[in-house]
């Protein structure tokens, strides 16, 4: 019961927060409308709902934390441009994109440079109606503002995955706190918390049974020692890298649970963001070749046992792009799983606009909320459990990486051998402690 | 032309994910004491196969975009 309730209670935020991003979003890129015409207010009925500019702004990154309708918490910016110096401040310093700061406006919650040298510095109104300052150009490909009745061009956004989206290289950097560093931030606190309160219950209860949280995260530390990082590691090295393997696991973990919440701590798609699987792919990355023994490059560079003209046209490179593609993999391979998640899950949302016809027809409505209601809910419960095997997959090829890098050769098949019978022996060993 | 290539992409690695899934029942069932093993590298290789795809559906959001 409690479960339905909330259930429904999410269902309704989501809704909510989707109906007045709607109005935000409503611009179509069909390119016959003139740019003033299509943007309407928030409550606009004419606005046309375009599924996949919505979606594709729900699972960006924004420099301000969107919470519902017209209201959303203001975060840090830090900007920076060679040539233009620093530009701080809370991006509600913006008012939702009807003031431009020092050259800098506001677009669907993204900070946007304008290029252009002679837009005047400081605190400018820009010209627009409703919620709508940054207008798009007639091919939709560029944006520009209106200010003292000039056109002002923007420049592309910043961030990585905006460029995987279809923006562009930019003449600014964003170092802001945005919605997803605001994310990480808190899931690395509540890891803190979670794994200062069980390493202080081990030692206060020192070998007694595990109770609580204690008795909770147990098994599943345990799991990923024993069914990961032992036997894809090896014996003699795992508990080197133990460390960080559960760290990877745990921040994926936290941050796709995070990702599965919509609303306020959660709803941020911080795994589905290629930048920040690209810097855990790059740590393993630097893990895996830093670690690797004498064995694991020559087998790289040059394989024994092998013809040379083999190793030098095949082998090699093959090896050396595979030292590359590797955590490039693992990259797309988090970055695709978490996105697509949240793809589905709005588009399903999102049935309810097109079956409403954004307003028009309440019957539609009624149908897109029941049936991508319905479906929303089982794929919520899919993504739970992608949100698991996701972390367990990073953890476990990132730990099969290292593995090959720290492998002892001249034992090959013994050490394999004592991982597999020792495993459970092992784990009833600690069992009775 | 994206849709139609993730349409493609999916296609292929339910083949895969599908060809997985029925080997990893069949060795279980015969030999029931592996399937710790056998779920563990059933679920290595499925991320294999599905990182495929979801390379093409990448691709295919970057040729939407």
């Amino acid at each position: 019961m409690r479960i339905a309730i909330s259930g429904l209670i999410c269902l309704l935020v989501l809704v909510g927060g989707l109906s007045a991003q709607a109005g935000h979003d409503g611009h179509d890129h069909d390119g016959h409308d003139h740019p003033v015409e299509k943007d309407s207010g928030a409550h606009g009925e004419e606005a046309t709902y375009d599924p996949v500019s919505t979606i594709m702004h729900h699972i960006a990154d924004a420099n301000e934390f969107h919470l519902f309708g017209e209201v959303s918490i203001p975060l840090p910016v830090i900007l920076y441009a060679p040539g233009h110096g620093f530009t701080t401040g809370l991006s509600s310093m913006f008012h939702h994109g009807a003031t431009a700061v020092d050259g800098y406006v506001m677009n669907h919650g993204r900070v946007n440079r304008i290029a252009d040298a002679s837009f005047p510095e400081g605190h400018v109104d820009l010209e627009g109606e409703g919620h709508h300052f940054v207008h798009e150009s007639e091919d939709g490909e560029s944006a520009y503002v209106m200010a003292g009745g000039k056109q002002y061009m923007l420049d592309k956004p910043s961030t990585l995955d905006g460029g995987l989206m279809g923006g562009g290289i930019t003449s600014f950097y964003d170092f802001s706190i945005t919605k997803n560093v605001l994310t990480m931030m808190l899931a690395a606190l509540l890891l803190f918390i979670i794994f200062g309160r069980v390493s202080s219950a081990y030692k206060k209860r020192g070998d007694n049974a595990p109770s609580g949280l204690q008795g909770f995260l147990e098994p599943v530390f345990v799991f990923i020692r024993d069914e990961v990082a032992r036997p894809m590691i090896g014996e003699k090295h795992y508990e080197r890298f133990l460390p960080f393997i559960m760290s990877i696991f745990f921040f994926i973990l936290v941050c796709n649970l995070l990702g599965l919440i919509p609303f306020f701590p959660g709803s941020s798609n911080v795994t589905g963001n290629i930048g920040v699987t690209m810097v855990l792919a790059f740590l393993v990355f630097l893990v895996t070749n830093f670690s690797g023994n004498k064995h694991y490059w020559e087998h790289t560079l040059w394989m024994p046992g092998v013809p040379w003209w083999v190793k030098l046209f095949v082998l090699t490179p093959v090896e050396v792009l595979g030292l590359v593609i590797k955590p490039v993999s693992l990259m797309i391979r988090l970055f695709a799983n978490i996105t697509a998640g949240h793809i589905i899950i709005l588009s399903l949302i999102g049935l309810i606009f097109v079956f409403g016809n954004n307003g028009a027809s309440v019957g539609g409505a009624a149908t897109g909320a029941v049936v991508g209601g319905l479906f929303t809910a089982f794929m919520n419960l899919i993504e739970l459990l992608v949100a698991f095997l996701q972390a367990f997959i990073f953890a476990m090829l990132s730990a099969s990486y290292i593995g090959a890098a720290v492998e002892d050769h001249d034992h090959h098949d013994e050490d394999h051998a004592t991982d597999h019978h020792h495993g459970g022996a092992y784990a009833e060993k600690v069992a009775h402690h | 032309m994206g849709a139609l290539g993730a349409g493609i992409a999916a296609l292929g690695a339910g083949i895969g994910v599908g060809l997985i899934g029925s080997k990893a029942t069949e060795s279980i069932a015969r030999q029931p004491e592996a399937s710790g093993d056998i779920r563990t590298a059933m679920i290595i290789t499925a991320a294999l196969v599905e990182g495929a795809a979801l390379f093409a559906i990448v691709v295919g959001l970057l040729a939407n975009g």
